[in-house]
């Protein structure tokens, strides 16, 4: 009886969700939330910029699709899975939102996506590193738009070992994330003929970083990995460059690393430091020119995660306009469909597992002789091709990838 | 000429005194009860659910620091240890029905409530609340290694289940009245322990432990028992989150946590029953409220303004402020 009652009820249910998803946009309004970290670590690298940013998509496309006007509501998610969950939730539940965009830290993200899947709406992740969110965790409710810790950890190893880097050291932030960014650098090494000669652990988060990078100096590396991120990276890089590690004849890589943390840092203290971006501001005249607007409002040049989000939103609302509808699945559908061509991929596209895949970019880091202005820090050394960044889809463990 | 007053008399005038002021903290009991029956209907069940976990995590914090007087710092762990030994099991086994889960949750708790009173009741003060920090610590650490928890990334997509095989949990307002019910229990339950003689002997240590001694009180035994029920009720609060929210996360095993526990329970008042509840539903709303608006930078900031402030002028926070009022005015 109750069977019967829940077949009936689905099919009913279907029936209706077919019917709607057909040729109308929910409530005659486009809702976007965009959920970041306003407030801590990961302020500068998304923050309060990333909604900039969003706004700015939006004005550029007219704050009208198809007649029905796009609104966007923000907060804060304090990087914390609980504040995310609770307010991704009421958004979904309660407030009509249609997509979530920004999404920083991957723990965020993880507790987001799982309800979006719940209540078949999308989620277009331009922050989370974590490779498991187009990987183990995917999902038909969202997209991984700009990087993950796969991309990061082949582009600079495969490159640096190549060039002969052979000994590496790897300087990990002891939990999850860190010890599984090491493993992949670890595989991506020996895969290219390296060899890790040490590997050290350190507590998450730490400030002083001046026995470890002892350590890795004494190692006789050629290379110094940072297997950690935001604070820990820029502590770790900081300490190096006192210590004359660089100068010394060692390479430092790192992993997880934006143009806000070498900003920071300076070009004095990051020189030389190589790193795989997903954009950079100053690769062309568009890249320029959008970059020169976001600077107008804002202040500062944007990061790749500023342009991941400006990029998905308008994929996002191309998809609305073409389709007509703003039902997750057909505009998840239409976006995987179409491919990107803007001021932040060329020939990018989106994978049924999530993953949108465009070329990414190993830099240098240019020393202060060589740097114009205090945004001029990366030199392009090598554009990596969007097969050979991102994890293949014969290796993905996604529920939606038929191996 | 006075009348000799009859004793049996006076008796009655107290006993009807007492009445008196049992109806009237029934009628405002009851009045409160209708509010939590009506208020899905008028808010969002979810967030009206977070209040009631937090609200229910600071009652049970309340219950050792108003009334046992000992400031534990490191009541997170328990609110994680129920939140993730029932996230593990929900998610691992299924079939598993939601309040076995939730029951093993708050044993877990239960559990490594007695062995952190174990190793610090015998501290006091400044002593006592570090030791349980650093106890705190050590769980934290270990959630942060375990495989299970997911560390950073925390526990996701924990399945909210049926009641007793029955009841469908994925609805919000079956779950809210779930929640409530095991809310207004735990409140009872406290409400009970508070007035019980045991619960005066607690008093009496608070106020004077020497003197308890020199009556003859195995104190710390009585400490013990008090640490144990507010770990098993903190643990059962974690454990209803991790079902509410699907998810337990690291944040829940932070020291901040613990923090905001003991800012809850200041604000609203310690040592009153209501005062964690008034707490706990103001803390979470200026959370989110403030997450909302332009001031979200500043959210940590702000509370912690009001904590100074209360520290500073209302010693007795909101209900003890507004008790004392109405003893004042209206005696």
């Amino acid at each position: 009886m109750t069977m019967m009652k829940k077949l009936l009820a689905s099919a009913v249910a279907s029936a209706l969700m077919a019917s709607g998803a057909q040729a109308a946009i929910s409530d005659n309004t486009v809702k976007i939330g965009y959920l970041a970290d306003m407030s801590g670590t990961y302020r500068d690298l998304a923050g309060p910029n990333g909604l900039k940013a969003m706004e700015m998509a939006v004005a550029d496309f007219g704050g009208k699709v198809n007649g029905a006007k796009i609104e966007i509501v923000s907060a804060d998610d304090r990087n914390s899975a609980d504040v995310a969950s609770s307010t991704v939730r009421r958004w979904l539940e309660n407030d009509g939102v249609d997509m979530v965009g920004g999404l920083v830290a991957s723990s965020v993200t993880l507790a987001a996506v799982g309800l979006l899947e719940q209540n078949d709406k999308l989620g277009l992740v331009s922050g989370a590193a974590a490779a498991s969110i187009s990987n183990e965790s995917c999902s038909p409710n969202h997209i991984h738009y700009v990087y993950d810790t796969y991309a990061f950890s082949v582009g600079t190893p495969t490159a640096m070992v190549k060039e002969g880097n052979k000994r590496w050291f790897i300087l990990t932030a002891d939990y999850a994330f860190g010890h599984a960014l090491e493993a992949d650098v670890t595989r991506v090494v020996e895969a290219n003929g390296g060899e890790v000669v040490g590997s050290i652990r350190h507590p998450f988060p730490t400030s002083d970083f001046s026995s470890f990078i002892l350590q890795a100096q004494a190692s006789g590396a050629d290379v110094i990995a940072m297997a950690n991120a935001g604070s820990d990276t820029t502590n770790a890089i900081t300490t190096a460059a006192e210590f004359g590690v660089t100068q010394a004849g060692q390479a430092i890589a790192g992993l997880v690393v934006f143009l806000s943390d070498i900003h920071a840092l300076g070009a004095e203290v990051a020189q030389g430091l190589q790193l795989t971006t997903g954009w950079y501001w100053d690769m062309n005249d568009e890249t320029r020119e959008w970059s020169d607007r976001f600077m107008e409002k804002t202040g500062t040049k944007p990061t790749m995660i500023h342009a991941g989000v400006y990029s998905s939103t308008m994929q996002y609302l191309k998809a609305i306009e073409a389709t007509g509808s703003d039902d997750a699945q057909t505009v998840r559908q239409h976006m995987i469909k179409t491919p990107i061509n803007d001021m932040f991929a060329s020939n990018g596209y989106i994978r049924e597992d999530g993953r949108m895949v465009h070329d990414m970019y190993l830099t240098r880091v240019k020393t202060p002789a060589e740097s114009t202005n205090e945004w001029d820090l990366y030199e392009i050394v090598r554009t990596i091709p969007g097969e050979e960044a991102f994890r293949p889809l014969s290796e993905s463990k996604c529920r939606l990838v038929k191996n | 000429m006075n009348q000799p007053v009859n004793p049996a008399d006076i008796h009655k005038v107290i006993i009807e005194q007492q009445k008196a002021r049992n109806r009237k903290k029934m009628m405002v009991n009851g009045v409160l009860f209708l509010l939590l029956l009506a208020a899905p209907f008028m808010m969002y069940p979810v967030f009206l659910m977070k209040i009631l976990c937090f609200a229910l995590f600071a009652v049970a914090f309340n219950l050792l620091f108003g009334f046992a007087g000992l400031l534990s710092f490191g009541h997170a762990a328990f609110l994680a240890a129920g939140g993730y030994t029932t996230g593990y099991l929900l998610s691992n086994f299924a079939g598993l029905s939601t309040e076995l889960g939730i029951l093993a949750g708050t044993a877990t708790a239960t559990v490594l409530g007695l062995a952190f009173a174990l190793l610090s009741i015998r501290r006091q003060g400044i002593y006592f609340a570090m030791v349980t920090l650093a106890l705190a610590q050590l769980v934290f650490f270990f959630f942060v290694q375990a495989e299970f928890t997911g560390g950073e990334d925390g526990m996701h997509g924990i399945p909210r289940g049926h009641l007793l095989g029955l009841i469908n949990l994925e609805d919000n307002l079956n779950m809210y009245y779930f929640v409530l019910a095991v809310f207004i229990g735990c409140y009872l339950l406290v409400q009970r322990i508070v007035s019980s003689p045991y619960g005066q002997v607690l008093k009496a240590i608070k106020q004077n432990e020497p003197r308890a001694v020199s009556l003859g009180y195995n104190v710390d035994r009585y400490k013990v028992l008090a640490f144990v029920i507010s770990s098993a009720l903190a643990g059962l609060a974690g454990s209803m989150k991790s079902v509410v929210f699907q998810l337990a996360s690291l944040n829940d095993a932070h020291w901040h946590m613990s923090g905001e526990v003991i800012l809850m329970t200041l604000l609203g008042g310690m040592g009153t029953l209501l005062g964690p509840v008034i707490g706990a539903t103001f803390v979470v709303n200026v959370e989110y409220q403030l997450s909302q608006g332009p001031l979200r930078d500043w959210v940590d900031p702000i509370l912690g303004g009001i904590f100074v402030l209360t520290v500073l002028a209302f010693r007795s926070g909101v209900v003890g402020e507004i008790q004392k009022l109405v003893d004042r005015n209206f005696k």
